[in-house]
């Protein structure tokens, strides 16, 4: 279904191959495809990959990108897959430059994938990956129908964001495959003391050791914000449902740099593809062209928040600050204004320190070190916040401090609140409880409550969540047909009590 | 491609053929932006997964553009107090194209405008291409084409010496061809009850179903009037400014909204050359049960002869639904002429666009 590319576009990714890697760009071997509309929309419905397995939400996405795309609203011009090979697609039809723009910026995506640190544990095979599970769950779903697979699957859908994302860099060069498998067992075990090994293997199974270590030990032993394995490991799941609960949570640490790394990312490719593009790549006579096109890829919509145009402003930022050497104690103690404003040390390290920045750092970082209050000024930021009185979202405030502390909020856990399972034996009666790390701001009730029966559905024993409503404490329970809230601060006083 | 087989299913949980549990999280967007501009909202279905999140009024965030504090913030008011609104693409959308997708979206029927083959006006426009005609209408475009195919043909083509000479069998001319205009005229009279117990809910949900009929007929008939009625216990012609703003506070009398209807079709439009429609809008609170009667017998004898439609929309209010509609029912149940449609919110309003427009009268 797919094409090879034209000869004419051969040669000329083989010249911006050359041009790429003569700049220092390194990367993975990168396969460019040519498709037409339908396919891209399909690809991209089903988040780069070529073969998922069968769930109507890729459905959805393919009704909304197809839409868009006959109704003349947006079009997709590309689409890179982090794999070894690197994938990428280009759209059928798109003029010879756009090709070129594409192509130059999918060499700095790649060589985002394979050097960002962020990047280094993901799986590189991730194109069979995905087929392999596709072919898992088809395998299911013949034999125990469409039906009940893709309610289960909707079911784990909705707390595929319960994951730990920083748990694949906490232990060093553990394979995520092997580290999942007998977890339990093989940690219990290395975490033992030498001196206690003899009363452990003395005669009894290991298994069964576990098991009864489960009953006076508090499982899990620490809070779990890994919620999936937890449930894989501990949920009473069928093994189809174990496996793809497993699938799915495989997916979701694959996708999870991307997230983490979505303004740099595109940052950089963009930073790259304006460098070839407009040094090595045009003739005189595209650049007018492509500067209309990459014009409208950094535009900023009134209200929007554009990754492209932030990131490519501040790795342009940094490059200009290192070359000048605007930076270290010398910098920062200065205080004349005009002799900052002219300050060139010509230390020219600008080029070592981008490629430093987009080896370590992730989006939080990134924001965190190098956003500018000369930045959010030219491009007038402000943090807006719901005004009940009004009915309507207001500018709260332009201030620099307000805004990165707001930026960094909403990139810290993509935003989305930290859950983590504490108890799974909650007043001795096997029911869950789950914590909320309270961060100032509620849950959505309505989307809680679904939450917690799909989670009941899994775990089949009630569900038990603390946080805070209404700015009170309480914890959230559900026993399979009905919710209760307690308030946290009437518990404590009734316990006091007996 | 398994891709057709999830759009499948993905349309028939739209549908509400499967998971009818998924009914709730399917969003339902208003579909009309900007009226003056034609700006709209293209309404894409989307369905959420629920998940953990934070409330969006709770969390706000941080947005671009001009504005002081405690402004209003650039693109984020439309949103306000709709949530669902983030799935929405905005876009400029040409007023045809914005028709054609309505109809294709609602499948909608082209309407045949009545007394066509009377009201068609013919004339001669040279579109057409033919090999014999005058050297003044010699179209050379396309007599370049056809000698450049022969000689490309042949071989003769020499791309450094690209010299092209047509002969006698290369000549192309232009040619008369008959294009029919139907000079079809249409007329909607719009009637809304205005009555105290129409709050602006209900006058949001005229107004947006208004835009769409509007539009659909604007797509089937070049020349569109509109005209428009408020009415409580008396009725009034108004600007369609005025139609959208008035709030009164009276009864209701729904007779005399049809028989200004009346008056006015009979002032302007000669029933032989114009298509006229007819929408009416209420909460079905009619006062007394012989103006019902009166209602039914002017919409029996004067309308129902004479217009292409008359559609009556009740629309749920506060205070419930009326009993209009069902005394309607009763009389008009098997009638092409008369459509009638029940909205009991904004989400029916798409329902309701094709219950009336979906006959293709």
């Amino acid at each position: 279904m797919k094409n090879s590319l034209s000869k004419k576009l051969q040669d000329e990714q083989k010249r911006i191959e050359k041009i790429a890697k003569d700049l220092g760009l390194d990367f993975y071997e990168t396969v460019f495809e040519m498709v037409d509309y339908k396919q891209m929309n399909q690809i991209a419905a089903q988040g780069g990959f070529p073969v998922r397995y069968p769930h109507w939400r890729f459905g959805m996405e393919y009704e909304s990108l197809s839409k868009s795309y006959e109704y003349g609203l947006s079009k997709i011009y590309e689409l890179v897959i982090n794999n070894d090979p690197c994938y990428a697609y280009l759209l059928e039809g798109n003029s010879f430059l756009d090709q070129k723009l594409v192509m130059a910026h999918v060499y700095g995506h790649c060589d985002f994938f394979k050097n960002n640190q962020w990047f280094s544990q993901t799986n590189r095979k991730m194109m069979d990956q995905t087929a392999n599970h596709a072919t898992r769950i088809r395998r299911y779903i013949d034999r125990h129908g469409i039906d009940a697979v893709e309610s289960f699957i909707d079911c784990c859908l909705s707390i595929d964001n319960l994951i730990d994302r920083y748990s694949p860099y906490s232990k060093v060069k553990v394979d995520m495959a092997e580290r999942d498998k007998d977890y339990l067992v093989q940690s219990d075990i290395a975490q033992r003391k030498d001196y206690l090994n003899k009363f452990i293997d003395s005669g009894v199974n290991k298994k069964d050791e576990n098991n009864k270590e489960n009953e006076t030990i508090r499982n899990p032993e620490r809070p779990e914000k890994d919620i999936l394995k937890f449930l894989i490991e501990n949920a009473p799941l069928e093994d189809w449902q174990q496996d793809i609960l497993s699938i799915l949570r495989d997916e979701a640490y694959y996708f999870t740099p991307q997230g983490m790394t979505k303004i740099m990312n595109e940052g950089w490719a963009s930073y790259w593809h304006a460098k070839m593009m407009t040094e090595h790549i045009c003739s005189d006579s595209e650049i007018v062209c492509f500067a209309d096109t990459h014009a409208g890829t950094m535009a900023m919509q009134p209200g929007g928040f554009n990754p492209y145009k932030i990131g490519i402003e501040i790795f342009r930022d940094i490059k200009r600050r290192w070359d000048r050497g605007q930076f270290g104690r010398d910098w920062e103690s200065c205080e004349d204004i005009r002799e900052k404003a002219n300050w060139n040390t010509k230390a020219l390290q600008g080029e070592d320190k981008i490629f430093e920045v987009r080896r370590n750092m992730n989006d939080v970082t990134f924001i965190d070190q190098f956003l500018t209050e000369d930045f959010c000024v030219e491009n007038k930021f402000f943090v807006y916040k719901f005004n009940k009185k009004t009915n309507q979202f207001e500018i709260d405030t332009t201030d620099f401090k307000a805004i990165k502390s707001k930026m960094l909020f909403q990139l810290a856990n993509f935003g989305q609140p930290i859950i983590q399972v504490v108890d799974s034996n909650f007043e001795g009666r096997g029911e869950l409880l789950m914590t909320h790390l309270f961060e100032g701001i509620e849950l959505q009730p309505d989307y809680m409550q679904e939450c917690m029966t799909r989670i009941y559905n899994l775990w089949k024993k009630p569900i038990n969540l603390a946080t805070v409503l209404d700015e009170e404490g309480v914890i959230v329970r559900y026993d399979g047909s009905e919710f209760k809230n307690q308030k946290v601060n009437e518990m404590l006083s009734s316990e006091k009590k007996e | 491609m398994g891709i057709l087989e999830d759009h499948r299913r993905f349309k028939e949980i739209i549908k509400g053929k499967i998971k009818e549990n998924f009914k709730k999280y399917i969003t339902h967007e208003e579909m009309i932006g900007k009226r003056e501009k034609e700006f709209v909202k293209i309404p894409i279905p989307k369905i959420k997964i629920p998940k953990f999140v934070y409330g969006p009024k709770q969390s706000g965030g941080v947005g671009q553009g001009e504005g002081q504090e405690g402004s209003e913030a650039p693109g984020k008011g439309e949103k306000a107090g709709d949530k669902s609104g983030e799935h929405q693409v905005e876009v400029d959308v040409e007023f045809d194209e914005l028709a054609a997708m309505l109809g294709e979206e609602l499948e909608l029927p082209r309407i045949e405008p009545k007394g066509k083959s009377k009201l068609d006006s013919s004339l001669n426009k040279y579109t057409g291409i033919s090999d014999v005609g005058p050297r003044g209408l010699h179209h050379f475009k396309k007599t370049y084409k056809e000698a450049l195919k022969r000689n490309i043909s042949s071989g003769t083509y020499d791309p450094d010496d690209p010299i092209i000479i047509p002969i006698k069998k290369d000549f192309r001319y232009k040619a008369p061809k008959l294009v029919s205009k139907p000079a079809t005229n249409a007329v909607v009279i719009y009637m809304m009850d205005v009555s105290g117990s129409m709050g602006n809910q209900q006058k949001e949900i005229v107004r947006l179903e208004s835009f769409w009929i509007n539009t659909w007929l604007k797509y089937n008939y070049k020349g569109l009037e509109t005209r428009f009625i408020i009415h409580d216990a008396a009725a009034k012609e108004v600007e369609e400014d005025t139609f959208f703003r008035t709030s009164e506070s009276g009864g209701t009398l729904i007779s005399s909204a049809y028989k200004k209807a009346l008056e006015v079709i009979e002032s302007d439009y000669p029933v032989h050359d114009w298509n006229i429609y007819l929408f009416h809008f209420s909460d079905g609170d009619n006062w007394s049960s012989d103006d019902t009667k009166l209602c039914v017998s002017l919409i029996k004898e004067k309308f129902a002869p004479v217009v292409n439609m008359f559609g009556y929309g009740q629309v749920e209010s506060k205070y419930g639904s009326g009993q209009f509609i069902k005394d309607l029912k009763v009389h008009f149940e098997n009638d092409d002429q008369v459509v009638l449609s029940r909205v009991k919110d904004k989400t029916e309003i798409i329902k309701s666009i094709k219950e009336f427009l979906g006959k293709g009268n």
